[in-house]
Order: structure tokens, then C-alpha cells, then sequence
């Protein structure tokens, strides 16, 4: 255990926040997903890594991150499966053109 | 007298140690040298199977294969390799010259980065992790990845429609290769690769011939050989994913193709033919190897003979056979399996027995699903036509 | 002093390969730049003992979601576009949302006594898994069973040509 707790973690916040930034700006639908996707790794990292240096011999840890897998593959199979629907009726993906709600 | 691999690593440690090298240092020089060594084996094993492929394809074909290049040809490798080396590198306009270029180099890592954790003999392993058969499927994944690449990275309609298409196909059978992988697993208790090496006694492909089956389909499809081989169906699609490649980058994804099937052949080895294990192999571990060795080799050439002997099968054929078939017998198989072992284990019986039984349940579930699927064909109805006049001159009853 | 080389070019590839994702302009290269991420994820995972995890990252999400993102990024491309503006009007605010919470998140990790055990990793920790997967978490295990069913069969029926 020569890297400290706090590197790992430094990690995983810096992630989140680039995750956080793509979600927030961008425009296709794809790339908002994407974003999406590099904040849960950041979540399975911090997770893993307080397994890791909190409580190893208790297996909690590993079995949370494996549900934040399978949440994040169900969603992204349903968030690609809405947005080829979407481009099939819209002929679009850029996010600010799909705003029929909008008066 | 000592062991072959164990005197040579001695040798060599001695040697290092008497440099002034720490421990440490030592430990990680040998087992670079060692990986290096399997590396080269592997590339060494695909000069000759090359030749061995293309004089057998001669030869189940009815012709001559290569015979200039030296006697019985066996230069012809070393001919092809050449001339792979001289020729020119053409990279088409637009493409993406990144993923263009490390396409071919993935393709080939993926498949050499299985061969990291293969049990060549007793404790002659290079990484025995915990998780080595998901470790394989892992790698395998990144293969289809690189073929992703390199369809799409050519700037070309027809490579990415091949990519796609050959993408598809592998993510399918996929499936069945993990459910059926499963087995093996399961009746080793662990999936670390020695311990489902050491545990078939007898061989696992007795115990569990259908997942054998399963297996051996659908890594004949992963590796794109026939009667799956649409990934370079020549007839249809130029060469599929690989078009826009030439030279070394071309000679990549050929030498990627055949350590491929050189290594789905040492797969089956391990999880259904024993590995290393045979006559004398605990003993002397080199012998170990040479079994290992051979077994592989001997499952590439029926997996070649089948290769040359088959025509191709349709695209919706193919997901066909994999979504409707392949997928509910290897999911029922895993489930009977797993029941059948617990079963008999709390029965304690011999072990032959034990065999048997299993042997005798995989056949009925094969049996139950050929027919289940047997009936659902639409019956090809034959019709009688009468026996048609055939040319006669005029004037002249016909027949 | 190895650990520490091995991490911090792990995190360094992670991190730039993220940044790339965010910021690339053609969509394609952004779903490449994703997957060395994941690459880094799962050697971050090597490094902290959890094999398992690592495997699983590298089969689910580059074996499976990367290749998802790239079929659907192929289905959904217009033109070949490479011009195409690819951030909205409220950059900024996004981009000050993040650092700031990143400097928040930072401090935190930075700031906290964390109770660090000195308890080594159990060998085979898979056996482990699979062990209180079935005992202590079987109802998160079958409720993960059922929507991982009703995505597969929400995305099949979303995704269908409509005829």
C-alpha cells in the first residue's frame, strides 16, 4: 500500500468532474452518454478504492461495484436503444434540436 | 535426473545472481525471458502452420498444394513472409491514420495476451490468476474491438459493412462460448487454469460432451473460420475488414488469424482434453509440454479438416442456429449440469460411474433439442413429376 | 516506488483519454478516446487487488457498452461532419460547475482522517463473491437479473424499425 488513500480518490474526483463537464456540454445525445459512462467508472473507483484500503477482508465493496455495472449496462442499452429511435424519427441527435415539450 | 525447464531456470539464475543482480531483478528477468520465449514459440508454430494448412487444403481438395519452394514446398512460408515484408504500406485518403495503424497491432495483442495464462505443465504457468477464464474471455473481446477499428478507420463502405457483420456475428456467439466455458468451471470447482487442468481426471470432454459441442462451434466462430467464415467471405465483400490493408499490417491480421485458431485449439486442450496431463507428465514436466503442445495442434487440424469441407452458411442462417438453438441448449446444459453434478456428489459414487451418467445426460439433452428443433422445420415437400419427353424428331413416338 | 510509477502513468492515461473524450469534435474518436480510458480504469482496478472487478470492467464495458456506443454512433451519423460544433452554449457554466467540484471532492478526500486497515486482501476473493452474492445479496442479485431482462427487452422493443 505505498500510494496513499488520497491519490486514488484524487482520481476518481478528477473523473467525475470530466464526466460531469461532458455531460453538461455537450451536444450530441451520444456524447451526453458518454459522459455519463465516465462518471459511474469514477463512482466504481472510489468504491473499490475504499474497499480496498477501508475494509478488505469484507467483500462489500466488490459486490457494490458489480451492481454499478449492471445498472450502467441496462441503462445504456435502453439510452442507445431511445436515441437510434429518436434519429429515426427526428433526424437529429444533437440534444437542443429534440425539444418538442418547448413552446 | 532433474527436470529440463527446472535446470535451465537455474542455470540462468545462478548465472544472473553471480552478475551482482538482486533477487528481485533476477525473479524479473527470467520471467520476461519467459514470455518472450512463449511468444516466439507461438510465431514459430505459425511458419509451419501455414505450410501445414495449405498442403492439407491441397490435399483434402484433391490437388497438389505448394510444391516449388523447396521439397514438398515447405519454403513457402518463408517465400509468403518475404514477400508480405516488400510490400509497399498504402493507407487510403481519409482514414484515420491512429486507429488505422493500431488495428492490426490490437488484433494481434489480443490474441497473444492469452497465452499468458495457458498451464504448458505442473507449475510451468506464466500468470494463474483467479479469474483466468474470464480473463481469456476479456481479451477475446478486444480482438472484435480491433476488427471494429480497422473496418471502420478504412474510409471505406464496404470494409465498415464487412466489420459490422463480422462484428455482429462475434458478439452473438459469444454467448455460448461463455455459457458453455462454464462447465468446465463448474466441474472444477475454480477458475484458475491449472486447477481445471489437474481436476480432469478422466477428461472433461467425457463428463461434458455437449458443452464440448458448444464450444467448439462457436469458437470456430469466433475465429471466423468456415462454415462461419463471412468475415472474409471473398465472394461478397473483397476481404471484408481488412481490404484497405497491405504489406506487414495485412501480414498481422494473417498471422492474428492463424494463432488464433492455433489458440482456440489449445482452449479446447485445456478445458476439454486435459491439458498437459498424460503418461509420465507429472514426472518430467517437459513431457508436459509436448503433450500440451501436440493436443493443440492435433485440435487445429480437425478443426482445419472440418474448415475444408464445409461450404459457408448464410448470414440469417448463422443467427439463426446461434439465437434459437445454441443459446437455450447451453443454458439448459449449464443448469442440468450443475444439478446433475450436485446430485451425484452427495451420492458419493465411483467415479466412473459418475462418467457415465453425465455422458448419458448431455446425449439426452442434445437428443431432446434436435428434435425439438427437428420439428419446427418446415417440411420440404417433394413433389413426383411425371417422366418428361425427352427431344425426339418428328414423327417418332416419344418415349 | 514501482506501484507508484505504474499508477501515476495509469491515472495519466485515464485522465487525458477522459479529457479527450469530452473535448474531441468528431464522435467517433471521442467513443475510441472512452475505451483507453476504460483501459486505464481497469489497470487502476489491477492495482488495487481486485482482479475480478478488472476483468469484468474490461468484458462489460469495453467488450460490450464500447462497442454498443460504436454501432450506435455509426447508425446515427448524418454527414461525415467533421465541423460540427460539439459543445453547447453553457460551456462555461459547465466547465465551472466541474472545477468546482472537483475542488470540492478534492478537499474532501484531502481533508478527511480516513481509517485505513491494515487487513490484507483474501486470496481468492471470486469464491468470496460468489459466496455472499447468493446469501447476503440474493435480492439485489435477482432484482439485477430482472432489470437487466426488462432492459433487453425494452431496447429491443424501443430500438425496432417501426413498420
Amino acid at each position: 500500500m505505498s500510494v496513499p488513500i488520497n491519490w486514488y480518490l484524487v482520481v476518481a474526483a478528477a473523473l467525475f468532474s470530466i464526466g460531469l463537464y461532458g455531460v453538461l456540454s455537450r451536444r450530441n445525445a451520444i456524447g451526453i452518454l458518454m459522459g455519463i459512462e465516465l462518471m459511474l467508472n469514477a463512482v466504481n473507483i472510489n468504491l473499490i478504492t475504499f474497499w480496498r484500503y477501508l475494509d478488505p477482508v469484507r467483500i462489500t465493496g466488490q459486490i457494490f461495484a458489480i451492481f454499478v455495472f449492471t445498472v450502467a449496462a441496462a441503462e445504456v442499452a435502453v439510452g442507445l436503444a431511445l436515441v437510434i429511435s429518436i434519429y429515426r424519427n427526428r433526424d437529429t441527435v444533437v440534444v437542443e434540436d429534440i425539444d418538442l415539450l418547448k413552446e | 535426473m532433474a527436470d529440463l525447464i527446472v535446470l535451465i531456470e537455474n542455470w540462468i539464475e545462478k548465472i544472473l545472481l553471480g552478475w551482482g543482480a538482486n533477487q528481485e531483478l533476477t525473479l524479473f528477468i527470467l520471467q520476461t525471458l519467459g514470455s518472450v520465449l512463449v511468444v516466439i514459440i507461438c510465431f514459430v508454430i505459425v511458419i509451419a502452420l501455414i505450410w501445414v494448412e495449405r498442403k492439407l487444403a491441397g490435399r483434402i481438395q484433391d490437388r497438389f498444394g505448394p510444391n516449388r519452394a523447396g521439397p514438398y514446398g515447405i519454403f513457402q512460408s518463408f517465400a509468403d513472409i518475404i514477400k508480405i515484408f516488400t510490400k509497399e504500406y498504402i493507407t487510403p485518403e481519409g482514414a484515420s491514420k491512429g486507429l488505422f495503424n493500431i488495428a492490426p497491432v490490437l488484433a494481434m495483442a489480443s490474441v497473444l495476451a492469452i497465452w499468458a495464462v495457458f498451464p504448458f505443465a505442473m507449475n510451468v504457468i506464466g500468470a494463474d490468476i483467479h479469474v483466468g477464464v474470464l480473463y481469456i474471455v476479456a481479451v477475446g473481446a478486444f480482438g472484435i474491438l480491433a476488427i471494429l477499428m480497422a473496418g471502420w478507420s478504412s474510409n471505406n463502405r464496404y470494409a465498415l459493412l464487412g466489420a459490422s457483420r463480422s462484428v455482429a456475428m462475434l458478439i452473438s456467439y459469444e454467448i455460448p462460448m461463455v455459457v458453455s466455458l462454464l462447465v468446465p468451471v463448474l466441474l472444477a470447482h475454480s477458475m484458475k487454469l491449472s486447477v481445471i487442468v489437474e481436476a480432469q481426471y478422466p477428461w472433461f470432454i467425457f463428463s461434458a460432451p455437449l458443452a464440448t459441442l458448444i464450444f467448439v462451434i462457436s469458437s470456430m466462430a469466433e475465429i471466423g473460420k468456415a462454415p462461419f467464415d463471412l468475415l472474409e467471405a471473398e465472394s461478397e465483400l473483397v476481404a471484408g475488414y481488412h481490404t484497405e490493408y497491405s504489406g506487414m499490417k495485412f501480414g498481422m491480421f494473417y498471422v492474428a488469424e492463424f494463432l488464433h485458431q492455433f489458440t482456440v485449439g489449445a482452449l479446447i486442450t485445456i478445458f476439454f482434453l486435459g491439458g498437459w496431463t498424460g503418461p509420465l507428465a507429472v514426472r518430467w514436466p517437459i513431457l508436459g509440454v509436448v503433450y500440451f503442445y501436440g493436443k493443440s495442434f492435433f485440435v487445429y487440424l480437425v478443426i482445419s479438416w472440418i474448415r475444408l469441407s464445409l461450404p459457408r452458411i448464410r448470414i440469417d442462417e448463422m443467427l439463426n442456429l446461434n439465437w434459437k438453438f445454441l443459446i437455450p441448449v447451453s443454458f439448459i446444459n449449464l443448469v442440468a449440469v450443475a444439478i446433475a453434478d450436485r446430485v451425484l456428489i452427495e451420492l458419493d459414487l465411483d467415479r466412473w460411474i459418475y462418467v457415465v451418467v453425465m455422458f448419458g445426460i448431455n446425449i439426452l439433452i442434445l437428443v431432446t433439442a434436435l428434435m425439438i428443433a427437428g420439428k419446427n422445420q418446415k417440411a420440404v415437400v417433394r413433389e413426383e413429376f411425371p417422366p418428361r419427353p425427352v427431344a425426339v424428331p418428328p414423327g417418332t413416338k416419344a418415349k | 516506488m514501482v506501484p507508484v510509477i505504474i499508477f501515476v502513468l495509469s491515472s495519466l492515461i485515464t485522465l487525458g483519454a477522459a479529457v479527450a473524450v469530452v473535448t474531441n469534435r468528431n464522435i467517433l474518436h471521442s467513443a475510441f478516446y472512452l475505451i483507453l480510458a476504460f483501459v486505464g480504469v481497469a489497470s487502476i482496478y489491477v492495482m488495487l487487488e481486485a482482479p475480478f472487478i478488472a476483468v469484468v470492467q474490461v468484458l462489460v464495458y469495453i467488450g460490450a457498452i464500447a462497442i454498443l456506443i460504436v454501432f450506435a454512433i455509426m447508425l446515427t451519423r448524418r454527414l461525415m461532419s467533421k465541423d460540427l460544433v460539439q459543445v453547447n452554449a453553457q460551456w462555461g457554466w459547465a466547465l465551472f460547475g466541474a472545477v468546482g467540484s472537483f475542488v470540492v471532492l478534492g478537499w474532501i478526500a484531502y481533508s478527511v482522517q480516513w481509517p485505513v486497515s491494515v487487513q490484507t486482501v483474501p486470496a481468492d476473493s471470486i469464491t468470496l463473491i460468489g459466496e455472499e452474492l447468493l446469501s447476503t445479496y440474493v435480492i439485489p442479485f435477482e432484482i439485477a437479473s430482472v432489470l437487466l431482462l426488462a432492459a433487453l427487452v425494452g431496447a429491443i422493443i424501443i430500438g425496432r424499425e417501426r413498420e
